[in-house]
């Protein structure tokens, strides 16, 4: 072999080996969470790389607890609703940022990326006095209102590009037949946004389903928990004996969903997370 | 671009000029964006303002709206003998401490790790785009499940790391990663890394996907070095990405608070700015004193986005 082409092999293999181990990186602690949460307990304390004999009874035990469950079930209809709430807002704000030309257009940006920046700790005893102002504190409605402080600068911040990105002959055609505003944007924008509508609600659904500090702090009781809280204080009998294959089973189950949705539309959550933050 | 150019006249009539079309479009943007802006008047001005308020008060949990004024006593106060208040707390200086450290650490690993892994990923490669996909997967974990497999991974006992190590002769003895005071906040600053890395990854990698492609072409005929190429020409096209990427990571790590709060709990060799405002306000219930250590980390990200903002519409203006 001459010189030039070991040279080339060489390079080749520490090129394949570097993505080996990005790969090994990126994806091991989530395989291992697997691997440790398919051991029976008696198993859980040697550490082992493979999965043998899968063990099904921290799968069984988690579902059989009610109030994970229902934890799941309040993420749920927390995130879904947050979305829905959020993409309506900020689909008509777009409209008017994304479209029209005004006074005080660049203001309204710039305070809606403001928010977006705020440390989520800063509102946290105003929020409070607010959800409990109005009787919703210890409910699902506490943390959909609360989140729309996180998701909506960011559905708004990238329908806006979005929106701004439409060919302008089609609005100009629906003005010259005379539709009003919000005909032009239900009939004519809607229909082309669908794709930047699901990627935006995609990010939302995830930020939601992720949220921690406001669903610690809002909720009290087991019966609305969402599941990130629910995971944070599964407890054993002391603080060193944490039920680690239940703990895994359960981490397991609330991720895959996600998993699985960001493989399928990796690229439009790609495209949906670099119009946020590259145009803006 | 010659689409445009022809409609210009006509988009200049329908959209600039005073018509009433024009006037009724404004009017309906104004409408349209009401209720965004009423939503977000209620869950952040209004909420911010009372936290202002409420640092200036001792309000508790039980009763918010009960405290009465107190001025700047939670920040500082002089009772004659001794200070007190926030701002002479070790406890408050060594979450400063901890929020800066963590945040200068881990942005600085996020970038460079983020760019060179866009580098890697930029070169094409079959199946390129299945491992863009599985990079992502650190990315949507939850913060606190990722944060509950790492502590997993690092128990002192059980925990594969120590395992790996041991069995590579790295260590002698296992080792307490979240317990141990010098090493937690090595802890916590792996689990945030390995979560936000793919971020950073996307953003360096749309950028790399702009550059001019004939820079490169000219590089290549010239036989220049490709560590010179990159040092020379694509790092200076990049720093503006970078830079974008660097500040949303600041803000963030800036307002850490859920993986110290999963991985280390209360334990004061990690504990943050928003850990520490957290625990004055819900389990001290010390709505005042909370609320002041809330309002200055506000003030702390506040001033680094006033300046991103700056530099951003300075840049737009050079630009342009």
């Amino acid at each position: 072999m001459s010189p030039r082409l070991l040279k080339k092999a060489l390079l080749r293999l520490g090129f394949w080996c570097l993505i080996g181990v990005l790969l090994l990186y990126a994806v091991f602690p989530f395989y291992y969470a697997i691997v440790t949460s398919l051991k029976p307990s008696s198993a859980l304390f040697e550490v082992s790389y493979w999965i043998h004999n899968p063990d099904f009874s921290n799968y069984a035990a988690v579902l059989h607890q009610a109030s994970f469950l229902r934890a799941i079930g309040n993420s749920l209809v927390v995130a879904l609703c947050v979305v829905t709430l959020a993409l309506f807002l900020s689909l008509t704000a777009a409209y008017a940022l994304g479209r029209v030309k005004f006074r005080g257009r660049g203001t309204v940006l710039m305070m809606v990326l403001g928010v977006s920046m705020f440390p989520q700790v800063a509102v946290l005893s105003g929020l409070f006095e607010v959800i409990r102002a109005l009787g919703l504190y210890n409910t699902s409605w506490a943390l959909i209102l609360s989140y729309t402080i996180f998701t909506l600068p960011f559905t708004v911040w990238v329908l806006t590009t979005f929106m701004g990105q439409l060919p302008h002959e089609l609005e100009e055609a629906a003005i010259m037949d005379g539709a009003s505003p919000w005909v032009t944007l239900t009939r004519v924008l809607l229909p082309l946004l669908w794709p930047a509508l699901v990627t935006t609600g995609l990010l939302a659904f995830i930020a939601a389903w992720n949220e921690f500090l406001f669903a610690l702090t809002f909720t009290l009781t087991d019966t609305q928990r969402t599941v990130p809280v629910a995971i944070a204080l599964i407890s054993g009998g002391s603080p060193h004996e944490l039920p680690w294959g239940l703990l895994m089973a359960a981490s397991v189950l609330v991720t895959v969903p996600l998993v699985i949705l960001v493989l399928i539309f990796q690229r439009r959550i790609v495209s949906g997370l670099t119009a946020g933050a590259l145009k803006g | 671009m010659s689409v445009s150019s022809t409609h210009a006249p006509c988009e200049e009539l329908l959209l600039t000029r005073e018509t009433p079309v024009q006037r009724r479009r404004v009017r309906a943007a104004w409408l349209f964006l009401t209720p965004m802006l009423l939503c977000l008047a209620l869950v952040a001005a209004w909420p911010l303002l009372r936290t202002f308020w409420f640092s200036l008060t001792d309000a508790n949990l039980a009763d918010t709206g009960g405290g009465t004024f107190i001025g700047f006593s939670n920040y500082l106060f002089h009772n004659g003998s001794s200070w007190s208040g926030i701002l002479v707390d070790p406890q408050w200086w060594n979450a400063v401490r901890n929020t800066l450290h963590f945040t200068v650490v881990s942005v600085g690993l996020e970038v460079v790790l983020g760019l060179l892994v866009a580098l890697l990923l930029n070169i094409k490669f079959t199946g390129r785009s299945l491992v863009r996909a599985l990079i992502l997967i650190p990315w949507a974990i939850p913060t606190i499940v990722s944060a509950k497999i790492w502590s997993w991974m690092l128990n002192d006992q059980f925990g594969i790391i120590n395992h790996l190590m041991l069995s590579l002769g790295l260590i002698d003895a296992p080792l307490a990663w979240t317990a141990d005071a010098d090493l937690s906040m090595w802890a916590v600053i792996i689990v945030d890394v390995w979560k936000t890395v793919p971020f950073v990854t996307l953003l360096m990698l749309a950028a790399l996907q702009m550059l001019p492609n004939d820079c490169y072409e000219a590089a290549r005929v010239d036989g220049i070095h490709p560590l010179k190429v990159f040092w020379r020409v694509t790092l200076p096209l990049l720093m503006p990405a970078l830079l974008v990427a660097a500040i949303f990571r600041i803000l963030d790590s800036l307002r850490v608070f859920d993986v110290i709060y999963v991985l280390t709990s209360n334990s004061s060799s990690t504990m943050s700015m928003s850990v520490y405002a957290r625990q004055h306000l819900v389990e001290f219930q010390d709505v005042g004193y909370g609320s002041a250590a809330s309002t200055l980390l506000f003030l702390v990200v506040a001033v680094i986005a006033l300046l991103y903002l700056y530099l951003g519409r300075r840049q737009l203006e050079v630009r342009s």
